[in-house]
């Protein structure tokens, strides 16, 4: 009898050094799974940003590239420009992607490049110490907003995945969770998808990942599971923005 | 060697690079060098190659740095404000070792400034720019014919140093026309980059991922990192010092170091001074990293010299460099202006002149 589970090829046997509760580790073995099951190790390039998963290179079992802050999309354009026939994706956070990298993710949307991001929103700056991000929600306390985040002076978290359906370039634009194992069949099978629209040539492909941050919120584990389904849930709400199979960039039922 | 033909300095630059082997490009448009994006927005398609105008500068210095990370020939061309934005991108390119060629045709600064020829980034190329302990292999053209020299071997030597290198050219390099012809002889083929790139485990067949990174969080392995870029620059300095001297056969009473534009002007005054029997020496450095530092101590140190003048197209830059090879032996001098006007060959000849007694 055959192995039933076992660590995906495309991931390496280190240990992370993620914290506990944290859902990184999740989304690196969907990640590793959906590429196991393509065939696509041998082609494919991860642009790993500054954030938690900076050193997301030590944890799979292929090339990657290295970003500065917010830049990967622009490093990502560059690699599959110069080289189509690789499978690219970039691995960003909030405050990587959302706020100093928001003009180069906006501008490699709307040209269309053919690479997938994945876009891990914990509503916080996680590496640098838990400081307030673009994502951070009304009144959360964070250690630069030691009062709670106040939108009449810092304005409203912003919603990635809306924001980039809103361009009319076609894409593939959803967001999921992996916060319960309901939820991560979901979200491996919209980043499977966002990998297959990109070996078709089709599109941008996006997917947010509502995640947590147990050390940086001061919650358990099990209290930040349930402060992302209670609060986090209810703004950024799960679902389908955009599908290059539709001309409308309205939002699915999912 | 193809047949001459007049060209504009912007226009040469970019054929230089398609002729070179170069066919991907990602820039910004700027003056005074958006010529360079207008013609290869024609000419790359056609040949077959990577065309695309970016969002941003600091955009364009990462698509650079993620297709030269990807193993492929690239370059970019801009002027002084984009490449100050350019310039957080060239400090990751350089820590993690990728060949890119940057051009720069400069621009009156700071700030804004203005959009006439200058020599005000003189500091930035040679000395960082971005952070970090970094160096670029800086060349400086003073015809529109050497710039095309100087891009089309610019591939090569960051291939050879897996390093940027950056074309160093006044705003005049880019707008003017002159005759030009491509070598063929200055054609090359890519390097191998397997070794250290992201082309795939497959394509390489290996099994072994490459990582393109600068994060080295050990301050051993990141004190290593820095030794490893410090052998590239020492052996720059060993092997790529390039430079022209102009009437230094001769008794010189004033060495005059200028490059690029301003030295084609020394070169006039030093022609008539000539005719005078004022003999003056022009030492012309083409690189200005590495820069030619025993060349000029040891022409400072000639008995018949007086006096050491930097003649440059800013308010006294290069002149650092210069009396830092003079070392003393002799005074050196400054000479500049930075507003967009070239001083002419008349003014040159007074400054000279009045250096010395008559």
């Amino acid at each position: 009898m055959g192995k039933i589970f076992k660590k995906p090829e495309a991931l390496s046997d280190s240990p992370t050094h993620y914290c506990p509760g944290c859902t990184h580790g999740v989304i690196h073995r969907l990640i590793a799974e959906v590429i196991d099951e393509l065939g696509i190790r041998g082609r494919t390039v991860g642009v790993s940003p500054v954030g938690c998963a900076v050193l997301a290179y030590n944890y799979f079992t292929f090339d990657f590239q290295e970003a500065a802050h917010g830049r990967a999309p622009a490093m990502a354009t560059g690699i599959k420009r110069v080289r189509p026939d690789l499978i690219v994706f970039t691995y960003q956070g909030d405050g990587d992607l959302a706020s100093i990298g928001m003009g180069e993710i906006i501008h490699a949307a709307n040209r269309g490049e053919k690479f997938t991001t994945i876009f891990v929103n914990n509503a916080v700056y996680g590496m640098t110490g838990g400081q307030m991000a673009p994502t951070t929600m009304p009144n959360q306390h964070t250690s630069t907003s030691p009062f709670g985040r106040n939108v009449d002076d810092i304005g409203m978290p912003i919603k990635m995945a809306e924001l980039l359906a809103a361009l009319q370039t076609p894409g593939y634009i959803v967001r999921q969770t992996v916060i319960k194992p309901k939820y991560i069949v979901k979200a491996k099978k919209a980043i499977k998808q966002a990998f297959v629209y990109q070996l078709e040539k089709r599109c941008f492909s996006f997917v947010e990942i509502v995640s947590t941050c147990p050390t940086n919120w001061g919650m358990t584990p099990g209290e930040a599971v349930k402060w992302t389904e209670d609060v986090l849930l209810s703004y950024y709400q799960l679902g389908e923005y955009k599908n290059p199979e539709k001309v409308s960039g309205d939002k699915h039922a999912n | 060697m193809g047949k001459k033909i007049l060209m504009k300095g912007n226009e040469a630059i970019g054929e230089a690079a398609v002729r070179a082997g170069c066919l991907n490009y990602f820039a910004y448009p700027i003056t005074p060098q958006s010529e360079v994006a207008e013609y290869l927005s024609r000419r790359i398609p056609e040949a077959g190659g990577v065309f695309l105008q970016a969002e941003s500068e600091v955009a364009v210095s990462y698509m650079i740095f993620g297709a030269a990370g990807a193993g492929a020939r690239v370059f970019t061309t801009s002027s002084s404000p984009g490449i100050s934005l350019m310039s957080e991108g060239l400090s990751y390119i350089t820590a993690a070792q990728c060949p890119a060629v940057f051009v720069n045709i400069m621009r009156g600064g700071p700030g804004l400034g203005g959009i006439l020829p200058s020599q005000g980034d003189y500091f930035q190329a040679t000395k960082g720019g971005g952070h970090g302990d970094y160096r670029l292999l800086v060349m400086a053209p003073a015809s529109v014919q050497e710039a095309v020299e100087m891009v089309m071997i610019a591939f090569p030597l960051a291939e050879k140093y897996r390093n940027p290198v950056m074309i160093l050219g006044d705003g005049l390099i880019g707008q003017m026309m002159e005759p030009v012809e491509f070598p063929d002889h200055l054609r090359t083929d890519p390097t191998d980059k397997n070794d250290w790139a992201t082309t795939g485990m497959e394509f390489r067949k290996s099994d072994k991922p490459n990582i393109v990174k600068s994060l080295f969080l050990d301050p051993n392995a990141l004190n290593e990192n820095n030794l490893i870029l410090k052998a590239k620059y020492d052996r720059m300095k060993a092997e790529d010092i390039h430079y022209e001297s102009y009437n230094m056969e001769a008794d010189y009473k004033v060495l005059i170091v200028s490059y690029g534009t301003m030295s084609r002007v020394c070169r006039t005054a030093v022609d008539n001074l000539k005719v005078n029997g004022f003999e003056v020496g022009l030492l012309r450095p083409k690189t200005l990293f590495p820069f030619p530092e025993k060349k000029i101590r040891d022409a400072a140190a000639k008995d018949s010299c007086q006096v050491v003048i930097s003649i440059e197209l800013s308010m006294g830059q290069m002149v650092e460099d210069v009396e830092r090879c003079v070392q003393g032996r002799r005074p050196v001098k400054w000479y500049g202006e930075c507003g967009g006007n070239i001083p002419t060959p008349e003014t040159v000849m007074d400054v000279v002149t009045s250096l010395v007694g008559k």
